[in-house]
């Protein structure tokens, strides 16, 4: 892994949702400008861990976290930290494309005008360049006054992704971006995702291990709640260290 | 073997007669209103009916059966107490569904509910000795007995439905709406008026509507507390008499198969498709929300 300083640094970092512990002393450092993907069995975290990052979980009841994750230096999870901003700087993009039933245009303006953005001659500027950032834009230009939902489901994951680049977050979190929509739309979302690395942070979760082989740089594998393996992709993918790991990358369980 | 089959028949036979029944009631009073209110136009006109407004069936020398001030009595009743239910209505709905904790709103329900529960001749008695006094020291006026005291109670009594089915339509907004503004950085308040209350517009106003029909229908308690005067209302301080609240007060008290029987019958028509419309819309609305969020 290159030596920069981490963006986000996760230490001894245990969730709990009532009585049960479903991450377990995870330790990790992700790196800027890179696409880091989380992969492992249903049910083993992974969805939580990323969750955890922008405080997602903090809508659950008796949810609760214990120790530290930090964003530049920074404890998320401090009292001091206001979660408003801290989703600002940490953008999600959501498993199921979920825009609102509102026109494309709404869409994108949205976070800017939560966010107390009021100058219309910017929010139309910054939800052009959104569009163009998430390659909608050619598609889009001539039907932004119409409802989102008329959009096909990869055009729809591509506006919630232009979404969360309006507000210019430093990190992206997808959360299987591309579970629901067709092998085509799939590469769409896969050639942005490699794209738009080039300016944010990307923490990826997926179930498809062609997906994480493709388009990341680091993976981590995760376990019932345990951190088993966590480097280079190209290392995680080859020369495995760990033996739960390999049987998991070449389909043994999963 | 054939047993079970007899019985399953048999069953399905009891079912299906009863819900005849329902709808051969609906049918049986929209034909005992309709035979009953055609005859009163032997002798009043149908134009002086729907364009007058005095009625007068006790007048001296000729009587007189003007609808207008009836009408608009009911309509600024139910106006007024829509103004008052619907954003408190809605206000409570928003905050039960995404701001109160769990324990508040597992109170608070039930409360609200319990409140549709109180004979409407309770509320008229509040208004009475409670509302009616408050207005007209604060109004300056006799007995406070007029169209906002009327206005306030049927509030009241629309509140608990306006609550409880926006607050369902505001729960079955899909939550990936909700995270998907809360992960922009919004608030829970701009989350509910900017996301959840747009997306359950037409489940809030089915709610309205539905407190809307109740409020047109509503009877004791107008007569109660909106002192009965039967003139056309000035404003919300007049005295006013609505539509149901004569033919409570005056049905009882006119001789069978006489033109006022058969005008206060023509009365209840109008009521009956007011209130029949009024409840299709609110349901038609409903259930294209609910295809919506499918």
């Amino acid at each position: 892994m290159p030596n920069m300083k981490p963006k986000i640094k996760i230490k001894d970092f245990n969730f709990y949702y009532g009585a049960s512990q479903v991450l377990k002393r995870i330790s990790m450092d992700i790196q800027p400008t890179h696409v880091t993907a989380i992969i492992g069995p249903s049910g083993c975290g992974k969805s939580t861990l990323l969750r955890c990052l922008n405080r997602m979980n903090d809508l659950i009841p008796s949810s609760r976290p214990e120790g530290k994750i930090e964003i530049d230096g920074q404890d998320i999870n401090a009292p001091s930290i206001d979660v408003v901003d801290l989703r600002k700087r940490v953008g999600m993009v959501f498993q199921k494309p979920n825009p609102f039933p509102k026109s494309i245009f709404d869409n994108v303006a949205y976070g800017l005008r939560v966010n107390g953005i009021k100058d219309n001659r910017l929010i139309e500027k910054r939800v052009e360049a959104s569009l163009k950032g998430s390659a909608l834009w050619e598609e889009a230009k001539d039907r932004l006054k119409e409802n989102a939902l008329n959009l096909s489901g990869g055009q729809q994951q591509r506006l919630c992704v232009a979404r969360a680049l309006a507000i210019e977050p430093e990190v992206l979190l997808m959360d299987e971006p591309a579970s629901a929509l067709d092998p085509i739309a799939t590469a769409k979302i896969e050639e942005l995702i490699v794209e738009l690395k080039k300016k944010y942070t990307i923490v990826i979760v997926t179930h498809n291990m062609q997906q994480a082989a493709r388009i990341s740089d680091s993976t981590a594998f995760l376990m019932q709640g345990d951190l088993v393996e966590y480097g280079k992709t190209s290392d995680i993918f080859t020369k495995p260290k760990q033996k739960m790991t390999e049987e998991y990358i070449t389909g043994r369980f999963g | 073997m054939n047993k079970r089959r007899l019985k399953e028949k048999l069953i399905e036979w009891l079912f299906f007669v009863n819900g005849m029944i329902a709808v051969l009631v609906l049918v049986g009073i929209f034909i005992l209103l309709v035979r009953n209110a055609f005859p009163g136009f032997k002798e009043v006109s149908f134009w002086e009916f729907l364009t007058t407004s005095r009625w007068n069936p006790d007048a001296y020398d000729k009587e007189t059966y003007g609808f207008l001030a009836m009408l608009a009595s009911t309509g600024m009743t139910t106006i007024g107490s829509l103004l008052i239910a619907v954003p408190l209505g809605v206000g409570t709905a928003a905050y039960l569904s995404d701001v109160a904790s769990h324990r508040v709103r597992e109170i608070a329900k039930p409360l609200i509910e319990i409140l549709a529960g109180i004979p409407s001749v309770v509320i008229g008695f509040l208004g009475i000795v409670l509302v009616g006094p408050v207005l007209a020291k604060l109004t300056g006026t006799y007995n406070g007995l007029n169209a906002i005291n009327g206005s306030i109670l049927l509030a009241v009594m629309a509140l608990p439905t306006i609550v409880s089915l926006s607050e369902d339509a505001l729960n079955s907004v899909p939550r990936s709406y909700e995270e998907a503004s809360l992960a922009l950085g919004a608030n829970k308040w701009q989350t509910v008026i900017k996301v959840k209350i747009p997306a359950a517009a037409s489940g809030i106003i089915a709610a309205c509507m539905l407190g809307m029909g109740r409020a047109i229908g509503e009877t004791m308690t107008v007569l109660m507390a909106t002192g009965n005067a039967p003139d056309f209302p000035q404003n919300l301080l007049s005295s006013v008499k609505t539509m149901t609240a004569t033919i409570a007060i005056e049905l009882g008290e006119t001789a069978y198969f006489s033109t006022h029987f058969y005008m206060l019958f023509t009365v209840g028509l109008v009521l009956f498709i007011i209130t029949f419309f009024i409840n299709l819309i609110s349901d038609i609305i409903f259930h294209k929300h609910m295809k919506m969020l499918k």
